[in-house]
């Protein structure tokens, strides 16, 4: 009787095998490893006896009432949140700039600004460290140039971290921004100028309100992956300025205190988790009237 | 001298040329239609009017002023765009506040406007509204509201009403009519919607191929049409290719005889764009509603019934003919007059014939 019941059955099953390969990948390498992270995490660590598989919640306490690991977090979402709002700042007029643009050089241009993600990040960020070291370019131009008699310091300074973490983010933005300015109608830039309204005004009243949503979404993914860089704090910022992600790598790989490593990994985790979501709510709640 | 002038207007893309030596002067509180087929050039020209495009050659002046020498900001035209191009992220009151708050005025007489421009379109209660929570016709009301409170020197029209179902596109011509009327504000409509330019426009601009083919009144243009194009465009006709084959006498009012095929009939005399030959090839246009039936034999030619299609307030029936086949449409007045499949005469009256000079394709 239900030939169409079948028929649909049948393009369940197939769409499960269609999905079948991603998820056991996706299965395999990243919810097995979480749970065993998370499971790490509860285990006890001594110097003599090694990792005790014990359940407590001693590695989370230790975590949450020591000032040292409070001002690491702090220090991590104090980067993430400048280097998110320099992208914000940067990344807007770049896609706006880049949407107005003939297509002729827009496309070269696209290119420019996805540089950054095609270089290797151990390779861009030793470039950054040429570049910002005591005796580094910039510091020696401009000593050369006498404009300042000791070397201004950058590496190993959150700032420095900022900087680099800014370079390789904005195109995210970009991109973010980029994909909101084609949703509007470009019309109304046109009706804007009609009405009586200047370039700047343009921007501000009209294409700026237009593509938050974009420069919101941007932000969320540029504060995420800012929050748990490696590799760009871990060159720039060595052992003096620890960030979350190094302090995990140092106690996995040098104190060997594996349980406690994990045990921020989740913090890390759960904590980038709460900032998304709540901006999340908060953003749909502002836009959902108007753009739905 | 005329309110708004285009003179020798010109715009070139390159090599190719959406709008070349374009001429037309509009009056003070004038409603003027560009009409045209997508492609003809009615849009860049609204385009240049209100300052988006910078034509490559030509001027336009508002009053004698040159507007070609004013920002797109400062020429003070309100338009409506097809899209109608709201702000999205604006409440009603405060799209149609834009403009005077660009103007700096006053807060307490922004706010009186405002309630004015939207009392002028019904729309005063739905102020706080955004408009992705409106209909395409309160949007179509709120964009013109906002184009009408800065009380522009010119509305353009940009295919105003082309996304909106055909009953509101009726009632909305209505009423953009009587709001028109009303502000006395020059409004030059871009649309390729033939009813609609007639409707509403005390002429129209019929465009083709970057070129003004004819400007006249509605009526004027429908029956007088100057080319096989406006001819065809405006409204329905059956359009034969024919000849003269006696040219008519001197006096005011005299007939020729035209022959379609083996057809000869009586027409105007044909009009100077003819030319002198002594039999010219002509392009024949009667409108369907000119045609009328006579008994088979009876008439000028005869014909079979084809089609017989009910259009509620009219008929259109397809006649087989030698001619071809014919369109004539008939008032719904009555029981339809001839039944599908049955022979009948077709005749006009001579001077409801339109000749035309002879272009190879309409």
């Amino acid at each position: 009787m239900a030939p169409a019941a079948a028929v649909d059955r049948e393009a369940r099953r197939r769409a499960w095998w269609l999905c079948a390969p991603a998820l056991a990948l996706f299965l395999a390498l990243m919810v097995v490893p979480l749970v065993m992270t998370f499971v790490l995490s509860f285990h006890s660590f001594g110097f003599y006896t090694g990792i005790e598989p014990t359940f407590g919640l001693h590695n989370y306490l230790d975590v949450l009432g020591d000032s040292y690991f409070h001002e690491i977090f702090a220090r991590t979402f104090g980067i993430a949140l400048v280097t998110t709002l320099l992208c914000a700042a940067i990344g807007t007029p770049e896609a706006y700039i880049l949407y107005r643009m003939r297509s002729r050089w827009r496309s070269a241009l696209l290119l420019v600004v996805i540089g950054p993600l095609l270089i290797s990040v151990v390779v861009r960020t030793l470039g950054w460290a040429i570049l910002m070291g005591n005796r580094g370019v910039i510091n020696t131009a401009l000593m050369n140039l006498e404009l300042i008699d000791r070397p201004i310091k950058m590496m190993y300074t959150p700032g420095g971290i900022v900087i680099a973490l800014v370079h390789v983010m904005v195109p995210f933005m970009v991109i973010a921004v980029w994909a909101a300015l084609h949703r509007q109608d470009p019309a109304t830039e046109q009706a804007a100028e009609s009405l009586g309204a200047g370039p700047l005004t343009i921007f501000f009243r009209v294409v700026l309100p237009q593509a938050m949503p974009g420069v919101l979404s941007g932000s969320l993914i540029v504060f995420s992956l800012s929050a748990s860089a490696f590799a760009t704090p871990a060159i720039l910022g060595g052992r003096r300025v620890k960030v979350v992600s190094t302090t995990v790598y140092d106690e996995f790989l040098n104190t060997l205190n594996w349980p406690l490593g994990a045990a921020i990994a989740i913090l890390l985790l759960v904590a980038v988790l709460l900032v998304m979501v709540s901006y999340n709510r908060v953003v749909e709640r502002r836009f959902s009237q108007v753009f739905g | 001298m005329a309110f708004l002038e285009l003179k020798g207007l010109t715009k070139r893309f390159g090599e190719i040329a959406a709008v070349e030596n374009f001429d037309l002067s509009v009056e003070r509180g004038e409603f003027v239609s560009l009409l045209g087929p997508s492609g003809c050039g009615k849009t860049t020209t609204l385009q240049m009017i209100a300052g988006f495009e910078t034509p490559s050659a030509g001027s336009i002046t508002l009053e004698g002023r040159d507007l070609l020498a004013i920002k797109a900001r400062s020429r003070g035209i309100g338009i409506v765009f097809q899209s109608y191009a709201l702000f999205p992220h604006m409440t009603v009151a405060q799209n149609v506040e834009f403009g005077l708050e660009m103007r700096k005025i006053a807060a307490p007489e922004r706010r009186q406007r405002v309630a004015e421009a939207l009392a002028l379109v019904h729309l005063e209660a739905l102020a706080d509204r955004y408009p992705r929570a409106m209909s395409g016709g309160q949007r179509q009301r709120v964009a013109l509201a906002r184009a009408l409170v800065i009380r522009p020197e010119i509305l353009l029209l940009d295919e105003p009403l082309s996304n909106l179902d055909a009953k509101l596109r009726e009632e909305m011509q209505l009423e953009l009519r009587g709001i028109q009327q009303r502000m006395g504000v020059t409004t030059i409509l871009v649309t390729h919607d033939q009813t609609e330019a007639m409707a509403l426009s005390d002429r129209v601009a019929v465009m083709h191929r970057g070129r003004l083919v004819q400007v006249a009144r509605p009526l004027e243009a429908y029956e007088h049409p100057r080319s096989d194009f406006v001819s065809s465009f405006l409204g329905k006709t059956n359009r034969l290719e024919g000849k003269v084959v006696e040219r008519a006498g001197e006096r005011a009012g005299d007939l020729c005889r035209v022959a379609v095929g083996e057809t000869v009939f009586a027409a105007p005399a044909p009009p100077p764009e003819i030319g002198k030959d002594a039999r010219p090839r002509v392009i024949v246009s009667v409108r369907p509603e000119k045609v009328e039936f006579r008994a088979a034999g009876a008439g000028l030619v005869d014909g079979t019934v084809a089609a017989r299609i009910f259009l509620g307030d009219h008929w259109l029936y397809q006649i087989e003919t030698p001619l071809g086949v014919l369109l004539v449409t008939r008032q719904n007045v009555g029981p339809a007059e001839v039944e599908t499949g049955g022979s009948v005469g077709l005749a006009w009256d001579a001077a409801q014939v339109r000749l035309l000079p002879f272009e190879e394709t309409a």
